[in-house]
């Protein structure tokens, strides 16, 4: 038997957080390098997963399966297909630099009481999260994805409710309030996504008596298998629900807002970047994959929603006092445009929308967590509170506007790739919907250059005038994830080389071919 | 007319039961019952010749060694086969020795051993008179408050009674669920009930409360067991026989034989529809489900807090193995006329229980509550009528007890001035003061809520599965919408103990005894184990999962 090599890239991290909850309260620092090279190890997993990934061979690679619960038909079975492979690396990226722009979040006020270790807490919750999220990029098993992906919430729940920032404006006690409030309502709507899901995991069990991704294809290609037009279409709406709960899309995204903006920066961004990504990677392997009948069914109406969600996102943001509630705002817009490409149902469009998971993670993980750099110097979010920054903070101010930049998908940073993809995909197939799609870039535009204008240009305010410049390690977190945007945004072909193959296969899951182009002869 | 093939799915067929000839008991067979009850009356030997001081020990020591005894010989009977191959009704025809009886007896006697090492923890309560003493009274005779009372708290009694009574209410228990007469139902209900009764009225502190709580479970359950009785009577003029085979038999009509004393009554379907109806809702009492759970929130708040737990946990296992049997041995052949009121009651168990624990602010309550929502999820599992809905049903109990005790021990460590500090806003910051005890009832309560790699997402999981395979779709639909409900009060206790900042009088978690942690400690370990690898045990529920008939 082969190195596990899916399951020891989920496993360390999940091992680490024990070790590192398991660290004695004085050596807290000791917990964080802990942390730090355990998500670093992890990292080196996934590079290995990248390189040992034969973009050109079968759909699912490095597979492990082994029976878990006979009497539920669950099996313990991994393997990653090339859009997989994309959002493992983009986890395995991401944690490291948010365990180091998160190295002073959770450092206790009160040093008094030894049991009290917010901090050892803090990133063995983080590392929790990313074993989870990584099981679930990888499960091939329903049940199996679905038992991690919600288990994933507990310790998210935690670390939106346990951990705020510092200087809060109505002092301790009502953040305390407000973030219990945003990460409750976090909680219950995931939750009640997911039981809806569950009911539906127990009626695709009952149609088909197991969970493996493979055998209910080969059991559908080959006939023995049939599920009634209805069953499908009821059963699609549970899976769909849950991930678009998670993902988020409108109407279900409220919670988002509260949830990035009551949580520290580090943790706003492992809620939006990585573990919001399962959401819209679940949609293209479960609800695509299992039912591609009810996805073309129901593609008219989930193409209206993400619409709205591309402009009531940035709409919304456009109108936001506060610096996260922005950020969060244009990530739903951003979500939107992912779920539209997943849904126009074209190689382009699916392309494009994996690529924009990947490219959203990166460039919201640096806008975030510059902001959140930001806010921890003044002790407030709200943009009115800021004014001329660049003047005092200048390299500050240069990552921010980097990355805002690569948020409104300027061209040469690595979002743009993405949603001109998106953008053609869904433009060779619904032209008008694509158009109005379009609005969203204007929007993302004048909101990102609002929020840079007001907070970094202009005269300066007193209470900006003494803020100090990006510090070493925050320079450590900020260069690395620019110099992918700009790299990505010249020369995406790396991710387009690994995530092609696997869109072809989802096209050929849901039947579909992409439209040949049609020009009207021009008399 | 031969044997109609609906009921062979869960049923095999005994050996006839005979007629006539002297009285043939199978001791070996019944010996887990036999123990217990023999260990009872030792136990209350002790309480006559054995000197205070060492009645503990004597009685805790008689306890263990025959609750371990009874375990043992629950598993060699399952070994021998008992559960399987060799399944067959026992003592003329009043035992039923199958695997459901084995698998729930096992069940039974674990939660009497982990309830029994809470029963036996003596390092909570402040010692009185020089003497370490548990959670139950003094002196039970003495009036609250008089100055009997206080000679004898000031005295260092204990009431060393409970322990006997435990066993008691086990072998009780025992016999209910592998009861194969009305008779003997009735009589292991009464077994059963009374010992627990008493143990209601005996909390040390807060003592009107209890002696409230005993009364009142006291009078609801003589209601119950009063309807359970009369159903029993309607039955027998029905089929003209308390056996639970040939009542089967009349209902399906293959035994048409009318008993000459009965040719007025017998065959008459209103005797039948009644008597059975008023037979399902005794148990339905004892299960806790909606409409006939008024007294589990007053009775789980009252009881001295080892007393609820292990209440909570194997009365609701002996009587949905009870509820089981009945459905699915006696009345197979008029499911078609129980199961919408079963759907019903499910429904209204599932949702009421969820939606009004919402507004609870005793931790005691809550857990009430909770449990009847749970109630509501088992009848799901029951409503199934399939092998697959018997086995969940089996493996949701076992589940479920260990989680509901060790849940119930946390309550007692958590304490003030007053004894228990059940009030839910004295639990604010308990995350914050004793980080390890607050994860551990987290962990608790995310499987009372179902969350995966716990018990109760397996658990929850198999009884949905066989409902949905039974045809009872909307029943896991509306079993998914009350665990969401569910979830909120669930998790507003976690936000409540590591969210919110602890309050400055706020209670302590005692130190307990390697006796509490031991249950809370199993309770933990098989949460964990039956959430992440439930294959073992799923594997034995479903062996179980035949009755004999």
């Amino acid at each position: 038997m082969s190195f596990p090599l899916l399951t020891a890239t989920a496993a360390l991290p999940a091992l680490g957080a024990v070790a590192t909850a398991a660290v004695p309260a004085a050596r807290r620092t000791a917990a964080k390098w802990l942390a730090l090279l355990i998500s670093l190890g992890t990292l080196a997993l996934a590079i290995t997963v990248l390189v040992r990934f034969d973009p050109g061979g079968a759909r699912y690679q490095l597979t492990e399966s082994h029976t878990w619960i006979r009497d539920f038909g669950v099996r313990y079975e991994l393997g990653v297909d090339g859009i997989g492979v994309a959002l493992i690396a983009l986890t395995a990226v991401l944690i490291p630099f948010i365990i180091l722009a998160g190295w002073h979040d959770a450092d206790p006020l009160e040093t008094g009481n030894r049991r009290w270790r917010p901090t050892q807490g803090f990133f063995a919750l983080i590392l929790a999260v990313e074993a989870m999220v990584l099981i679930s990029f990888e499960a091939t098993d329903v049940f199996l994805f679905y038992i991690f992906f919600e288990a994933m919430l507990i310790p998210m729940y935690f670390l939106i409710g346990g951990f705020g920032d510092r200087a809060h404006a109505q002092g301790e006690e009502a953040a305390a309030t407000q973030r219990s409030y945003a990460a409750v309502k976090f909680l219950l709507y995931n939750l009640v996504g997911g039981l809806i899901m569950l009911a539906a995991v127990i009626g695709l069990y009952v149609v088909a008596g197991n969970f493996s991704l493979q055998q209910i294809a080969e059991a559908r290609a080959s006939g023995s298998l049939h599920m009634a037009t209805s069953t499908e279409r009821w059963l699609f709406l549970g899976f769909f629900f849950a991930f678009a709960v998670k993902a988020p899309l409108w109407p279900l995204h409220t919670w988002l807002p509260n949830a990035m903006q009551e949580s520290t920066a580090p943790v706003a961004v492992l809620i939006t970047a990585v573990v919001d990504k399962v959401g819209t990677f679940a949609m293209l392997r479960f609800c695509l994959g299992l039912f591609p009948e009810a996805s073309r069914w129901a593609t008219p109406v989930i193409l209206v929603l993400a619409l709205i969600s591309i402009v009531y996102g940035a709409l919304l943001a456009v109108g936001q006092r506060d610096i996260k509630r922005l950020v969060a705002y244009a990530s739903i817009s951003h979500f939107g445009f992912i779920i539209l490409g997943i849904f126009a149902m074209t190689s382009q469009g699916q392309s494009g929308a994996t690529l924009y998971m990947v490219n959203h993670g990166i460039s919201t993980a640096a806008l975030m967590l510059v902001a959140g750099f930001l806010i921890s110097r003044r002790g407030s979010r709200l943009i009115a509170d800021y004014g001329g920054v660049q003047k005092v903070a200048p390299v500050l101010a240069g990552t921010f506007l980097i990355g805002g930049l690569a948020t409104l998908s300027l061209p040469g940073l690595a979002p743009f790739v993405s949603e001109f993809l998106v953008l053609v995909g869904t433009f060779t197939r619904y032209p008008v919907i694509g158009i109005i799609a379009t609005l969203g870039i204007v929007l993302a535009a004048l909101y990102t250059l609002v929020l840079y204008q007001r907070t970094m240009t202009g005269p300066v305010k007193p209470e900006v005038s003494t803020m100090p410049d990006l510090r070493v390690r925050e320079v450590l977190v900020v260069a690395p994830l620019i110099v992918l945007l700009i790299f990505l945004g010249v020369y995406p072909k790396p991710v387009t080389n690994i995530v092609n193959p696997a869109v072809k296969h989802t096209m050929s899951d849901v039947q579909k071919k992409d439209p040949k182009p049609e020009v009207e002869a021009v008399k | 007319m031969s044997t109609p093939a609906v009921h062979s799915l869960w049923t095999t067929a005994a050996d006839r039961i005979p007629q006539i000839g002297a009285p043939k008991i199978e001791y070996g067979q019944l010996s887990p019952t036999l123990i217990l009850l023999g260990a009872a009356l030792v136990g209350v030997l002790v309480e006559a010749f054995v000197p205070r001081r060492s009645r503990y020990y004597a009685q805790v020591f008689v306890s263990v060694v025959a609750l371990c005894a009874a375990f043992a010989a629950v598993v060699g009977l399952a070994a021998d086969g008992y559960g399987t191959t060799k399944a067959h009704v026992a003592a003329m025809g009043a035992i039923a020795v199958d695997g459901p009886s084995l698998f729930l007896q096992g069940v039974i006697v674990l939660a009497g051993l982990v309830g029994l090492f809470t029963f036996a923890e003596r390092r909570l309560d402040p010692a009185a008179g020089g003497n370490r003493v548990d959670s139950f009274a003094a002196q039970a005779a003495a009036v609250p408050g008089s100055d009997t009372e206080k000679a004898a708290v000031k005295a260092g009694f204990t009431t060393t009674e409970v322990f006997p009574l435990l066993l008691f209410a086990v072998s009780g228990m025992l016999v209910f669920t592998s009861a194969n007469d009305l008779l003997t139902l009735f009589v292991a209900l009464e077994v059963f009930s009374l010992p627990l009764y008493l143990l209601c009225a005996l909390a040390r502190r807060k003592r009107l409360m209890s002696q409230e709580a005993a009364v009142k479970y006291f009078l609801l359950g003589a209601f119950a067991s009063a309807f359970t009785l009369f159903g029993i009577a309607l039955l027998y003029g029905y089929a003209g026989s308390v056996s639970y085979a040939r009542i089967a038999q009349v209902v399906d009509g293959s035994v048409t034989d009318v008993n000459p004393a009965l040719a007025d009554t017998m065959g008459n379907d209103a005797l039948l529809l009644i008597g059975a109806a008023l037979l399902v809702m005794g148990l339905l009492f004892k299960v806790g489900a909606v409409p006939f759970h008024m007294w589990t929130p007053d009775v789980y708040q009252g009881a001295p807090t080892p007393v609820t737990g292990f209440m909570a946990a194997a009365t609701k296992v002996a009587a949905f193995g009870a509820l089981l049997r009945l459905l699915y041995v006696v009345l197979p052949g008029m499911r078609w006329d129980w199961r919408p009121v079963m759907w019903a009651v499910a429904i209204i168990t599932m949702l009421g229980g969820a939606i009004v624990a919402i507004t609870q602010t005793d931790i005691k309550r809550l857990l009430a509550y909770s449990s009847i929502a749970h109630a509501g999820f088992i009848l799901a599992g029951v409503i199934a009528t399939s092998k697959n809905g018997v086995s969940s049903v089996l493996f949701y109990l076992a589940g479920y007890s260990f989680v509901t005790i060790g849940a119930f021990a946390v309550v007692t460590l958590v304490r003030d001035a007053g004894g228990e500090a059940t009030h839910l806003s004295k639990w604010a910051g308990l995350g914050r003061r004793s980080p390890l005890v607050a994860a551990v009832f987290a962990v608790f309560l995310l499987a009372f809520a179902g969350i995966p790699l716990t018990s109760g997402f397996a658990g929850k999981f198999a009884v949905f599965k066989a409902a949905a395979a039974g045809g009872a779709a909307p029943l896991v639909v509306i079993g998914v919408i009350s665990s969401a409900i569910a979830a909120f009060f669930y998790i507003r206790v976690i936000v409540l103990m590591f969210f919110s900042e602890p309050k400055p009088e706020g209670p302590t978690v005692a130190v307990p005894s390697p006796l509490t942690m031991l249950a809370i400690g199993l309770g933990v370990a098989v949460t964990l184990v039956l959430g992440v690898a439930p294959q073992y045990f799923l594997n034995l529920a479903n062996q179980a999962s035949v009755f004999v008939r």
